[in-house]
């Protein structure tokens, strides 16, 4: 891991127009950094603004005030370092896995014979050999989200920016994506930013965990984790280490959590 | 095999009954006590005498083949000119916030008239020729086409768009690998409705002047209070809707293989 800075916020803070025509503050003056070659995951309670914080990080939406960085850039628009795997399905229903898979080479230049060649190669790896010719429609929600992490992974991005990849996946294929995610990225170096409502997946993926306030979102505390690699996360769980950590971030994010709660409640009961 | 069967039952007891309310007391000494008088309604027999007599002996203006070919004409023409200037147009403002905004209300207004009223404006000023039909064929289908292909592209998913620009899209991969797939399924559903909408305007347009046409021979059977030749000329249209139809279908799951189902139109 190098020292050179992957991904600067500085006091970023993003404000949306509400249905009703107010303005409503999603991020406020949310400051995060992000190594070269580092894994943060980025924890908080629902609403609070993690997707927004991807958003701003891959340039799809601009900060209203603050400033976002990449590689020492700011980011203006959107960058092709980034690879950003979204929470919600966004593999393209008309469009096989194959060239789901292929799409991003084949926008980037690479002719179709070699586009498909690397495809296919990650369609392997993602464990979804002889589903080349299939439509999402006729994949299983595991699987879609599979098509999704292929179709990232296959352009190499520098910046990985995932959000929520895994929570639709069940408990052992999840494990295995996790370490399998692990594997690559070791191999790859690339600074990963993971959203993610499991602290325990947090703590077991990340170099750094970040939690995130209750919206307005803001860093309510920073986390190392110092547990050794390579990790396997079936097992890392049941280490002393992992369990203090994880009872000294839940602290954090129980508050958060609690908040966030009554505020919906709030809102439900008047 | 039930529902087939049940079909067919249903068109004997339909056929029946017309041909058997409209036969009792109809003809001979007590034809005053008649249920349904042949002679405004039809008749299945009197129909099919008809139409045997269009294939054998031709209608009053040329051969039935040549009647059939020039509606189908001015009705394949005018989808065709039709669907093509509704996408061309839909995409344009859908793709265009300026353009939309600018032309939307009289695009509105346009769509609030009844159509077919053009019709007697197009007969007037491009004659009793075939322009005309094909211009009111191609004003009823432009609509349609034009809305749903309009609401296809504003209804594209917003993550589909970012994880295109995201995966390296340029504007014009971003049209062809994302937005016209999406818009797509939204425009083949209309094109069900638009065939039957031109073939409406071909119709309506030689009904209201024309040398040739089902449609001239509807209004001719009506001048000679020949209720059986309208009936025949309406189960000619019939046949060539469902035709049509079927061919519509085949289209649409050649080029949308990858839907599990269809979506429905959107009604205007
Ligand atoms: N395009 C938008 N327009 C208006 N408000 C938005 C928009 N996107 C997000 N928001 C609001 O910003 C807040 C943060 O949203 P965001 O999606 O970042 O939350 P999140 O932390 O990812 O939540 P979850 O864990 O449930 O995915 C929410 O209150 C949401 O309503
Ligand atoms: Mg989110």
């Amino acid at each position: 891991m190098s020292d050179q800075v992957a991904i600067q916020l500085q006091k970023a803070t993003k404000r949306f127009t509400s249905p009703n025509g107010k303005s409503f503050t999603a991020l406020r003056d949310l400051d995060l950094t992000v190594a070269a070659g580092e894994f943060t995951a980025v924890v908080g309670p629902t609403g609070c603004g993690k997707s927004t914080t991807l958003a701003l990080i891959s340039g799809l939406e601009a900060p209203s005030a603050g400033t976002v960085r990449v590689f020492g850039e700011p980011v203006s628009a959107v960058g092709r370092s980034v690879g950003y795997v979204f929470q919600r399905d966004a593999v393209f229903p008309w469009k096989s896995v194959l060239d789901n898979v292929a799409m991003g080479p084949r926008m980037r230049g690479v002719d179709t014979g070699q586009a498909n060649a690397e495809a296919r190669q990650w369609i392997a790896r993602v464990g979804l050999d002889g589903f080349e010719r299939y439509y999402p429609h006729q994949l299983s929600g595991g699987m879609r989200k599979r098509v999704a992490l292929a179709q990232t992974l296959i352009n190499h991005p520098k910046i990985l920016l995932m959000d929520e990849p895994f929570s639709a996946l069940d408990v052992q294929t999840r494990a295995l994506m996790e370490n399998e995610l692990l594997d690559l990225w070791a191999s790859t170096g690339s600074s990963v930013v993971f959203v993610t409502h499991d602290l325990e997946e947090a703590i077991g993926m990340a170099d750094r965990v970040v939690v995130i306030t209750a919206g307005p979102g803001t860093v309510k505390g920073t986390y190392r984790v110092d547990l050794p690699r390579p990790r396997n996360i079936a097992e890392i769980r049941f280490q002393p280490r992992f369990i203090e950590l994880y009872g000294e971030i839940w602290n954090d994010l129980r508050d958060e959590v609690l908040v966030s709660y009554e505020r919906t409640k709030n809102r439900v009961a008047s | 095999m039930l529902v087939q069967v049940l079909r067919v039952v249903l068109a004997i007891v339909i056929l029946g009954t017309w041909e058997i309310t409209t036969r009792v007391g109809c003809y001979g000494p007590d034809s005053g006590t008649c249920v349904v008088d042949p002679f405004f309604f039809g008749q299945p027999s009197g129909i099919w005498t008809q139409l045997v007599k269009w294939v054998q002996v031709g209608t009053a203006q040329g051969p039935l083949w040549e009647q059939i070919a020039v509606t189908l004409e001015e009705t394949v023409l005018g989808f065709a000119i039709g669907v093509v200037l509704g996408i061309i147009f839909g995409v344009a403002l859908g793709r265009n916030r300026l353009l939309s905004d600018v032309l939307g209300p009289y695009i509105k207004a346009m769509n609030a008239m009844p159509r077919v009223v053009l019709g007697s404006i197009f007969t007037i000023a491009l004659g009793l020729e075939m322009p005309s039909k094909v211009a009111l064929a191609v004003v009823l289908v432009f609509f349609v086409v034009f809305f749903n292909a309009f609401q296809g592209v504003r209804e594209v998913d917003r993550d589909l768009l970012a994880n295109a620009r995201i995966l390296g899209a340029s504007q014009r991969q971003l049209s062809r690998h994302v937005i016209l797939p999406s818009a797509l399924s939204w425009i083949l559903a209309s094109l069900h409705t638009s065939f039957g909408f031109a073939l409406v305007g071909a119709i309506v347009g030689e009904y209201l002047g024309a040398r040739k046409g089902i449609g001239l021979m509807i209004a001719t059977a009506q001048g000679t209070f020949n209720a059986n030749g309208v009936f025949a000329a309406m189960f000619i249209l019939a046949v060539v809707a469902i035709v049509a139809e079927a061919l519509v279908t085949k289209l649409e799951d050649r080029l949308i293989k990858w839907r599990p189902n269809a979506i429905t139109e959107v009604s205007i």
